[in-house]
């Protein structure tokens, strides 16, 4: 139990540095870029803020350590670990881009940004999962079925994952209205929708597990 | 007593239908008409006001003009004249505005934007209500009064070339005419040509007064490609050159003495950037108005058309040619027209039309003395008097032409003021009918709610205490107190309610149907009460949602309290795009979910494979490759699914935003790509008949084949598709014969289903033959969404057909979802392809060439059917697979299920409809409850009546199914 609190209490406070991250990554472009906004300088701030949870996701996950122990402790081994996450990722990010097409993207005309908002929500969601269980698709089915979680790390990647992806879909609703906003622009909405879904995800993660610590049975801790 | 749920679901909607009638009827105002029936007649005409008593007061009225051309060109918007497509196509027309003798305006047309209502509004100056539309296909005799009828009671004689809507409206007052039919939008040359071919001769002759041209061509034009089309050029130059030809003879034949002729150019309509109309956007609503007259002073260079409605060429012509103004006319006269005349009958023109306008102000508002342009028109009458006197006098100074001046302006204020003030009667409402109306459809809505649990149990049965409730005592009370409350309601609200203009016995059986419909949803709610306190927290099982539930429950809510946005509801196919999206998500989330589980827990997950064990509609003893194969196909089956409905959604713009973006529809009907769309529409009919025929007993697979083989000639006959082996040009016709030998095939597949169907029911009771008969039932329907759809909408019913076999197959069967998660599913599918098929919350897009497929005339009943069939062919078609895939579930797994999903069908058509009636109830005063509200409306109507004919048929299948049980 008390492991349980210790670990939730280190979530609080990874959560927390992503968190300012975010923050951080939309403040800085002020002081490097002229004439910078959120909304009208769209696509900076989406590569900032993109790559700032990038990086930090990347370093408190190493520095925590909680991807899963590696097999084997060769060079070739890691490399090709890092490779096969690379494609992952890129793989990733076209699969959005699909569901995003799919769901009544323009094909051509607007596919940078398009792809800049597949980007943003992997970067959202399938990196942290590579970072939390490894380039392995069948841990990621295990975690994403239901009651498929084995560690509150777990729980906090579906908890985010979904907050994100409800967050983009509930931020698509209003294109269509013809109010004639700039925040109606393609993928501004959307992408805005993402990242307060993903704020949203990292605060109710570590306080939905608090409250469920009881029902919460890890079958492999 | 007892009845089942489908039954209970189609009396509901019964009732449902008949509270939505009695709410349109008290929702679309009947148009403001004086209530005397005759005409005015130039006697009536009031005399010059006049302070004391002179006999030269003069009550004649002297035409101002000698002969007038009317040239009406559909869907003429005001950029090809006064923009830039009118300085490139009409150099003539344009050099007539900006230096000939001309006076030019941009006159608007009101909401509808329909040819019929805007040429009553033309010929009545009437603003004709929203429900003209709908009786736009066959067009009644105008009895009102009207600028012909009063031409032709003084002796002028009209002749009349075009569309043949006037004669229709005017069925004896011209002398000499030509009708063109203005149905058969591919054509667009010859139609304007049977106009042009009489003007000449015409011309020439010298015994007519009045000559009404109605052109056709440019509006086909504009419903074939749009307003930027290349065809537009080539029409408005064959235009300009009408013009040309009359107004060069026109002033050939004015001789010195004579009174000077007048040609008048106007449209009836814009168009919008697709080049449909009948909405409210600006280039719809805005049409040029072109006075061309030697009468006018010549024009030194161009200046800004100014803005008038459309409605103020009533009195303006009226008045130029000596005629009394129609009695329901609410515009007011075109000043600048009249300023060549003099002041004095600048005034008596200006006098008479608001003389006309108190007239039917005082006859349609009870307190007409507290408008403000009734004291108006008064102070300007008796300065007015003032003036003739001082007139009459012999004064001829400044101070006279000043004082008539601001005489002048006082009489336009006046008339502003009258016309708004009657415009704005239009926005009255019938309250109590409207009310009652709501309250009907809701107390189903009620009544469909409380009786869920029942009505999706296993028994599918819902106990309605009817005979306790209408032989207790409430039910009397209630019943009194609803006469009394009816009569106190008609005897203070006069005879301006519709319920209160029937009869006694409608009325009475009105208020019964009502106070036992209180009565019974008093004591089903009574009854659920006492259930519920006994149970108590006992049903209380957290059976939680899966996400699927969550997705349907959100979106079926979230659909309805988006209603509320006018946004919203013009861009509804976005709302239903999304969601289905969403859903074939979902239901990817779930198949994963389902086999990589599996795989995962076989080994100590029994009870999986146990419950699947139940489940006689798999094929038990499958090899370890047809579950690998079985389980790729359903893999797949929603990705196939979501790749659909994205190619579908370019095919069709829809909406109001986007409307005018390029889609693949527009692309393919060029027609420098028939080839492709051929090909195309041949590819879809293959697809189609390899769908439907895997049912079907061997005749009816031969009868599709050839009837779909026969929709192929007709579209060929008709032009729109090519032929492999006729590439060279090939005449045009009608293809009434090839669209008859379909129908034949139709109707006789349809007799093959339903003799099959009642042979099932009556004598063997197989469920064999019954599925098949229904599936047959079912394929009827598809030939005939074949045969009505254009050619570039056949893909989307292959892909319906495509959608429903493999969801069919792989998932909905597979996944055990239960009757009403199914049912939703179909509905949403239905709603979204009813909007892929390219129809949309307006008007403006309901295809009515499907009303003339196989007719050589127009028939209002067929033409009716077939297009209301045609634009609802989405979602009854899902409804009817829904049928036929419940009775095969009802026949195998589940015995309750049609009665479930006949339930849930009717729910869900009743929880938008009550809802969006209550919200235009409470929005009725809206900017744009004409534009967006009211269509929507008219919609939801339409298609509350097509699932009430489908649930019918639901009970039907499910009444089979208890006899035989």
């Amino acid at each position: 139990m008390r492991d349980l609190e210790f670990n939730i209490k280190g979530m609080v406070s990874a959560h927390a540095i992503i968190a300012s991250s975010i923050f951080i990554a939309t403040l800085m472009p002020h002081f490097f870029a002229e004439k910078y906004s959120v909304i009208g300088t769209h696509l900076v701030w989406l590569y900032s803020v993109s790559g700032s949870v990038a990086v930090v996701n990347i370093t408190i996950f190493w520095l925590l350590g909680i991807s899963p122990p590696p097999k084997k402790h060769t060079l070739s081994y890691k490399v090709s670990k890092v490779v096969r996450s690379c494609l992952h990722f890129i793989a990733s990010c076209l699969f959005f881009h699909v569901v995003l097409v799919l769901y009544g993207a323009t094909l051509l005309e607007s596919a940078l940004e398009t792809f800049s908002l597949a980007v943003l929500l992997s970067s959202f969601t399938t990196l942290r999962c590579l970072c939390v269980l490894g380039p392995n698709v069948q841990a990621w089915i295990r975690v994403f079925s239901r009651e498929g979680a084995m560690s509150i790390w777990d729980t906090s990647l579906q908890i985010t994952t979904a907050c994100t992806v409800i967050g983009t879909w509930v931020g698509a609703f209003p294109i269509p209205l013809d109010w004639d906003r700039p925040w109606q622009v393609w993928p501004i909405s959307c992408s805005l929708g993402a990242t307060f879904g993903f704020l949203t995800g990292l605060i109710i993660a570590p306080g939905w597990i608090y409250w469920h610590r009881k029902q919460l049975t890890y079958k492999c801790k | 007593m007892k009845i089942s749920s489908s039954v209970f679901a189609s009396f509901c909607l019964m009732i449902e239908i008949s509270g939505i009638a009695l709410f349109l009827r008290g929702f679309f105002p009947a148009p403001i008409k004086s209530s005397f029936s005759s005409k005015t007649k130039l006697s009536d005409l009031p005399a010059e006001p006049l302070t004391g008593n002179n006999p030269n007061s003069s009550t004649i009225l002297v035409p101002l003009f000698h002969r007038v051309v009317i040239v009406l060109i559909d869907a003429l918007r005001e950029d090809f004249v006064f923009g830039a497509k009118g300085r490139q196509y009409m150099p003539y027309t344009q050099h007539l505005v900006e230096w000939g003798s001309s006076h030019s305006f941009v006159a608007k047309a009101r909401a509808p934007t329909v040819t019929m209502p805007r040429i009553k509004a033309l010929t009545t100056g009437s603003i004709p209500g929203f429900i003209d539309v709908v009786m736009n296909l066959n067009s009644p005799v105008l009895l009102e009064d009207n600028l012909l009828w009063q031409a032709k009671a003084i002796g002028k004689r009209i002749i009349f070339y075009g569309d043949d809507t006037w004669i229709r409206l005017f069925p004896k007052h011209f002398m000499e005419y030509d009708g063109t039919t203005s149905f058969f939008v591919s054509d667009y040359t010859e139609v304007d040509n049977n106009v042009t071919r009489h003007l000449d001769s015409t011309l020439k002759r010298d015994d007519w007064d009045i000559l009404i041209l109605h052109y056709l061509g440019l509006d086909h034009i504009g419903h074939l490609s749009g307003p930027h089309s290349s065809l537009i050029g080539p029409k408005l130059l064959e235009m300009d050159d009408i013009l040309r030809k009359i107004h060069s003879s026109l002033t050939s034949q004015e001789t010195e003495g004579s009174l000077p002729n007048l040609l008048v150019l106007c449209g009836d309509h814009g168009m919008s950037e697709t080049g449909s109309h009948g909405g409210s956007s600006d280039p719809e609503i805005n049409t040029p108005l072109v006075l061309i007259s030697s009468a006018f002073k010549r024009k030194v260079g161009m200046d800004n058309p100014g803005t008038v409605e459309q409605v103020d060429v009533l009195p303006t012509l009226a008045l130029g040619l000596g005629l009394p103004i129609s009695q329901n006319n609410v515009g007011c006269l075109i000043s600048p027209v009249f300023e060549h005349t003099s002041l004095r009958d600048q005034l008596r023109f200006m006098h008479l039309n608001s003389f006309q306008l108190i007239c039917l102000l005082k006859d349609s508002t009870p307190n007409f003395q507290k408008e403000e342009g009734y004291e108006q028109f008064h102070f300007a009458e008796k300065s007015h008097g003032n003036w003739i006197k001082l007139y009459l006098e012999g004064n001829t100074s400044e101070v006279l032409s000043n004082l008539g001046r601001k005489v002048l302006r006082q009489y336009v204020d006046a008339l502003k003021a009258l016309s708004s003030a009657l415009s704005k009667q239009l926005g009255k409402y019938d309250m109590y009918s409207m009310i009652v109306g709501m309250v009907l459809v809701l107390q189903v809505l009620m009544a469909l709610l409380l009786a869920m649990p029942e009505a999706l149990s296993r028994g599918a049965e819902v106990e309605i205490p009817l005979t306790s409730s209408l032989l207790s005592l409430p039910f009397y009370m209630l019943w009194l107190l609803c006469c009394s409350i009816h009569v106190l309601v008609c005897t203070s609200a006069g005879s301006s309610c519709y319920l209160c203009n029937l009869s006694w016995i409608p009325a009475l059986a009105a208020i019964t149907t009502f106070s036992a419909m209180l009565c019974v949803l008093l004591s089903m709610a009574g009854r659920k009460l006492a259930s519920g306190a006994k149970t108590g927290t006992k049903n209380v099982n957290g059976s939680g949602f899966s996400e699927l539930d969550v997705l349907l429950l959100i979106g079926t809510l979230g659909n309805v309290i988006s209603l509320g946005s006018s946004s919203f509801i013009e861009e509804e196919h976005q709302t239903w795009y999304f969601m289905i999206n969403t859903l074939c998500l979902v239901i990817f989330q779930d198949v994963c979910c389902k086999y990589f589980r599996e795989r995962r827990n076989s080994s100590d997950d029994d009870s999986y494979l146990a419950s699947k064990q139940d489940l006689p509609s798999l094929l038990s003893p499958i090899s370890e490759q047809g579950i690998g194969s079985h389980k790729w196909l359903a893999l797949s089956t929603p990705l196939l699914t979501l790749a659909c409905c994205r190619l579908l959604r370019s095919l069709n713009q829809t909406g109001v935003q986007w409307m005018h973006l390029p889609d693949l529809s527009h692309w393919l009907n060029r027609w420098e790509h028939k080839a492709e769309l051929s090909l195309l529409s041949a590819a879809s009919l293959l697809l189609i008949f390899f769908f439907v025929q895997k049912c079907c007993s061997l005749v009816s697979k031969i009868a599709l084949a050839l009837g779909l083989l026969g929709v192929y000639s007709y579209r060929a006959a008709v032009g729109n598709v090519l032929f492999p082996w006729q590439l060279g040009s090939r005449d045009i016709s009608k293809g009434t014969v090839e669209a008859r030998f379909v129908y034949i095939f139709i109707l006789g597949i349809l007799f093959t289903g339903s003799k099959d169907l009642l042979r099932s029911q009556v004598i063997t009771a197989d469920s064999r033959l019954k599925s098949r008969g229904l599936w047959e039932v079912y394929s009827g329907i598809v030939l005939l969404c074949a045969l009505l759809f254009r050619p570039h909408n056949l893909p989307v019913l292959a892909c319906s057909l495509l959608i429903q076999t493999t969801m069919a197959q792989y998932i909905w069967k597979e996944l055990q979802y239960d009757a009403a998660q199914t049912t939703i599913m179909h509905y949403w599918f239905g709603q979204a392809f009813f909007y892929f098929q390219g129809n949309s919350n307006n008007i403006a897009t309901v295809d009515i060439s499907a009303g003339f497929v196989g007719l050589e005339s127009y028939l209002a009943i067929p033409a009716i059917f077939l297009t209301a069939f045609s634009t609802y062919s989405g979602p009854l078609l899902w409804a009817c697979h829904l049928v036929c895939y419940l009775s095969s579930a009802q026949d195998s797994w589940n015995p309750a299920s049609v009665g479930h999903g006949c339930y849930c069908f009717a729910l869900l058509r009743s929880i938008p409809t009550v809802v969006y009636i209550i919200l235009v109830t409470a929005l009725r005063y809206h900017l744009f409850i004409w534009s967006v509200f009211s269509p929507k409306l008219l919609y939801e109507a339409m298609h509350t009546l097509v699932t009430t004919v489908v649930c019918i048929f639901f009970t039907a299948m499910d009444q089979n199914h208890i006899g035989q049980s």
